[in-house]
């Protein structure tokens, strides 16, 4: 197993600005399926208790463990973007790479029984559309470098806003 | 039609039989959704002259247009019953996740009818509905219930509508909460109660088609990012409570139950001290794009872990009006009375006339069983609270509401019970506020601030507060009939200031959902034609022009002091307000409508059922 060295970008969400609208689930699958799903979203909220809440999705992983488990191959990387690409010809629903991933952010259709990944909305010039549409702008697009310097930033903004309370 | 499916689940919860009723899209071009929908439902199958807390009466929960789609701040539901606080319509809305999964599993309306002989759950699992024990959770809090039934279950993406104890033990306000929303008002808790529901849990799987999909998320981008500017700021940084300073400022803050308008305490029960020192973060309901509902958290004290999303209603209630000057207590008696399941306006105004009771000598400490109900005593509040949901010495009583309450314990303690037909009372003390005043009065659901917005046009200098002078009229019915179309699609309230064009940019948005054509004037017709279809069941119900009313204190008491004071709504007043308000209603004299008018708004069926001579004093057109 060799370390990849690519950083994809992905659709991140921070907590802290996220309400728990679902505005991103509906949108995805609209874009997606062309009808209102939330089982359908490759994009999902989840609301533990009252105040806290995230969307989580394909994080594009490094050594992807999902495409390590498939049994037939239908799982690939993209090389433009990193996305999961999968092979509805190979792919038979059996829901092991569901079970690798430790983040559920891979839908089983209920349907058509077959996986489905986050694709950036790869055929959308304006990118994922769940970005595009959420009210609070909690959903954005990062690399982990990029989280990183996010959470860094953030931090000392709360180091400086402790200093500034204590004067 | 889309969106909708134009099915309706009627269950008889005496024989656990159920029915399809299958709705044509013309009834959704009259009734819209939401509070229309419902009301229509409530019309249609409670009979009249019902117990409201009898088998007769039925509890009918309608889904709104835009549930499920982009549409932002479009989710609520209706639930609409004959109240047991009022004996007239009891209207409710309440957000969250419910109205979208009632639509996914494939029903517009659903309602109950009949009586349980044991307590049950219902679980309506798309088109299968099924019958549980619910013996294992009685007793359990309202919010609580619901997490141990989706475990119990095992999908998270079941969502529930539960009662607490105040509703298993018929308190008359109780409350119906689906995931820490409630539907608060007249007492909805007591009806689902009655029938022996401790929940009902929902779990849709059908996807949402609409008319025009494309169309209609690119009219919902721009609308969501409207719903970030100017039009909802307050709701997205104070939340409902920024209220309490404003109203305290121009002494309208009901304080030691409307017996005063200013509260030498707002500052520190205020929006602004709720947000330095208590709040973690706003929380929004599905598809809302707003997040108005500001979570405080108590950090240290005796009320440490107390945790609500708080509004303006229940924070006077329980607040100011108890005499209660810190949010700690503020926020443990909300999250009380949400998890007990009562509607905390109702239970906060209850408890601050119980409070001066006791401090007027009227209940001594042996009534109360040894507290002390001083105003301010967060302590004794706590408790009664406790009590009333559990109907426990004192709270028997207090149970039934302070209009049945006052006239058990009589003592004059009537003067002062802040009721209208049955219903406690709103955050806004009308005797400087003399347009609402009559908004409140002719209330078909009781005194609402969400059903008769009226109070802007006081507070924005519209009409001069402090006088009453005919004329008033057609704009507070104006007013009305637009909260009701807000009511019937639904859109919730603080989507208002976000349009151009409100009827043109809405009814496309209905169009593009349902594909029910619906012209903007077809859209504002709704108002009228459910405030008169509410009217009509009150008129069915017995109602007359003596239930118009405000509480003798309104009436009688001069404000003592502030920038209010000397301040009230004398009878003449309130006789001329009504006057104006029939009139631009086109009712008689008497308060009834006549049946051209009912005709006109496409009610005719009801007209003909009720008969001329029920519904028309003398066809006065």
């Amino acid at each position: 197993m060799t370390i990849t060295q690519i950083a994809y970008e992905h659709v991140i969400c921070d907590p802290a600005e996220c309400t728990g609208c679902r505005i991103c689930e509906y949108v995805c699958s609209a874009n997606k399926h062309n009808v209102f799903d939330a089982n359908l979203s490759r994009i999902r909220v989840v609301r533990i208790e009252p105040v806290t809440m995230t969307a989580i999705t394909c994080r594009l992983c490094a050594d992807a463990p999902c495409i390590l488990a498939c049994p037939r191959d239908a799982l690939t990387r993209s090389e433009e973007n990193g996305i999961i690409l999968v092979d509805d010809t190979k792919c038979d629903g059996c829901g092991w790479c569901v079970e690798a991933c430790d983040f559920g952010a891979i839908v089983l259709n209920p349907s058509s029984r077959l996986a489905e990944i986050c694709d950036l909305c790869a055929d959308n010039e304006d990118g994922p559309q769940c970005v595009v549409y959420c009210p609070k702008e909690a959903l954005s697009l990062a690399t982990p470098e990029v989280l990183r310097q996010k959470s860094r930033r953030k931090v000392v903004q709360r180091l400086f806003e402790e200093l500034m309370d204590n004067e | 039609m889309y969106a909708y499916t134009g099915k309706i689940l009627h269950v008889d919860m005496t024989t656990q039989a159920k029915r399809v009723q299958q709705v044509e899209p013309e009834f959704y071009k009259l009734y819209l959704g939401g509070v229309g929908l419902a009301s229509r439902l409530a019309y249609d199958n409670v009979t009249p002259g019902a117990d409201p807390l009898g088998p007769d009466n039925a509890l009918c929960f309608a889904c709104s247009a835009f549930a499920g789609t982009t549409v932002p701040v479009g989710t609520k539901h209706g639930v609409a019953s004959k109240s047991p606080l009022t004996g007239f319509i009891g209207d409710s809305l309440s957000g969250s996740h419910w109205s979208e999964m009632m639509r996914r599993a494939g029903w517009d309306g659903l309602v109950f009818k009949g009586q349980s002989p044991h307590w049950v759950i219902v679980f309506i699992d798309d088109d299968d509905v099924r019958f549980l024990d619910a013996t294992p959770y009685m007793g359990m809090g309202a919010v609580e219930v619901q997490g141990k039934l989706r475990d119990r279950l095992g999908d998270e993406n079941i969502r529930i509508s539960a009662i607490g104890p105040a509703g298993e033990n018929l308190v008359r306000f109780a409350s119906i909460d689906n995931d820490g929303r409630q539907v608060g008002r007249t007492g909805n808790g007591a009806v689902m109660g009655s029938k022996r529901i401790k929940a009902i849990a929902v779990r849709g799987t059908k996807p949402v088609r609409v008319a025009d999909r494309q169309g209609l998320m690119e009219k919902s981008l721009p609308l969501i990012k409207t719903t970030q500017g100017p039009g909802t700021l307050k709701y997205r940084t104070l939340g409902t409570p920024a209220n309490v300073l404003n109203m305290n400022a121009i002494g309208v803050l009901p304080t030691r139950n409307f017996s005063e308008t200013v509260f030498e305490h707002a500052e520190t029960i205020s929006g602004e001290y709720l947000r330095d020192h208590f709040r973690v973060k706003a929380v929004s309901c599905s598809g809302c794009s707003i997040a108005c509902e500001q979570w405080g958290v108590v950090r240290d004290g005796k009320y440490k872990g107390a945790k609500i999303g708080l509004d303006y209603e229940p924070l006077f209630a329980v607040g100011s009006n108890c005499g209660i000057g810190t949010l700690p207590p503020i926020i443990k008696l909300v999250e009380m009375a949400d998890e007990l399941g009562m509607d905390a306006m109702s239970a906060g105004v209850v408890i601050s006339w119980a409070m001066e009771c006791y401090e007027k000598g009227l209940l001594t400490k042996e009534d109360t069983g040894g507290l002390e109900l001083n105003f301010g005593n967060d302590d004794a509040a706590v408790a009664v609270m406790e009590m009333m949901a559990h109907r426990e010495g004192l709270g028997d009583m207090l149970a039934e509401g302070v209009k049945r309450a006052s006239e058990k314990l009589g003592k004059g303690s009537e003067h002062f019970a802040m009721h209208s037909k049955g219903m406690e009372l709103p955050g806004y003390d009308v005797r400087s506020l003399k347009t609402f005043a009559m908004g409140l009065a002719v209330g078909t659901r009781g005194p609402c601030h969400n059903r008769s917005l009226a109070y802007e046009l006081d507070i924005k200098g519209v009409f001069d507060r402090f006088t009453a002078e005919p004329g008033r009229g057609p704009l507070v019915v104006e007013n009305e009939n637009f909260a009701c179309v807000l009511d019937c699609l639904v859109l919730c309230k603080f989507l208002r200031n976000c349009f151009d064009d409100f009827n043109t940019e809405v009814a496309e948005l209905y169009t593009m959902t349902t594909g029910i054509e619906l012209t903007p004037e077809e859209l504002a017709e709704v108002g009228d034609r459910v405030c008169n279809l509410k009217k009509a069941f009150n008129i069915r119900e017995g109602w007359t022009r003596a239930d118009d009313s405000l509480p003798p204190r309104a009436m009688q008491d001069p404000i003592p002091s502030g920038p209010a004071k000397g301040s009230f709504v004398s009878q003449e007043e309130l006789d001329l307000l009504i006057d104006d308000y029939y009139q631009a209603r086109g009712w008689t004299e008497e308060g009834m409508i006549p049946r051209a008018k009912l005709i006109e708004l496409g009610l005719g069926d009801i007209a003909d059922e009720i008969g001329e001579d029920a519904v028309v004093a003398d066809a006065a057109v």
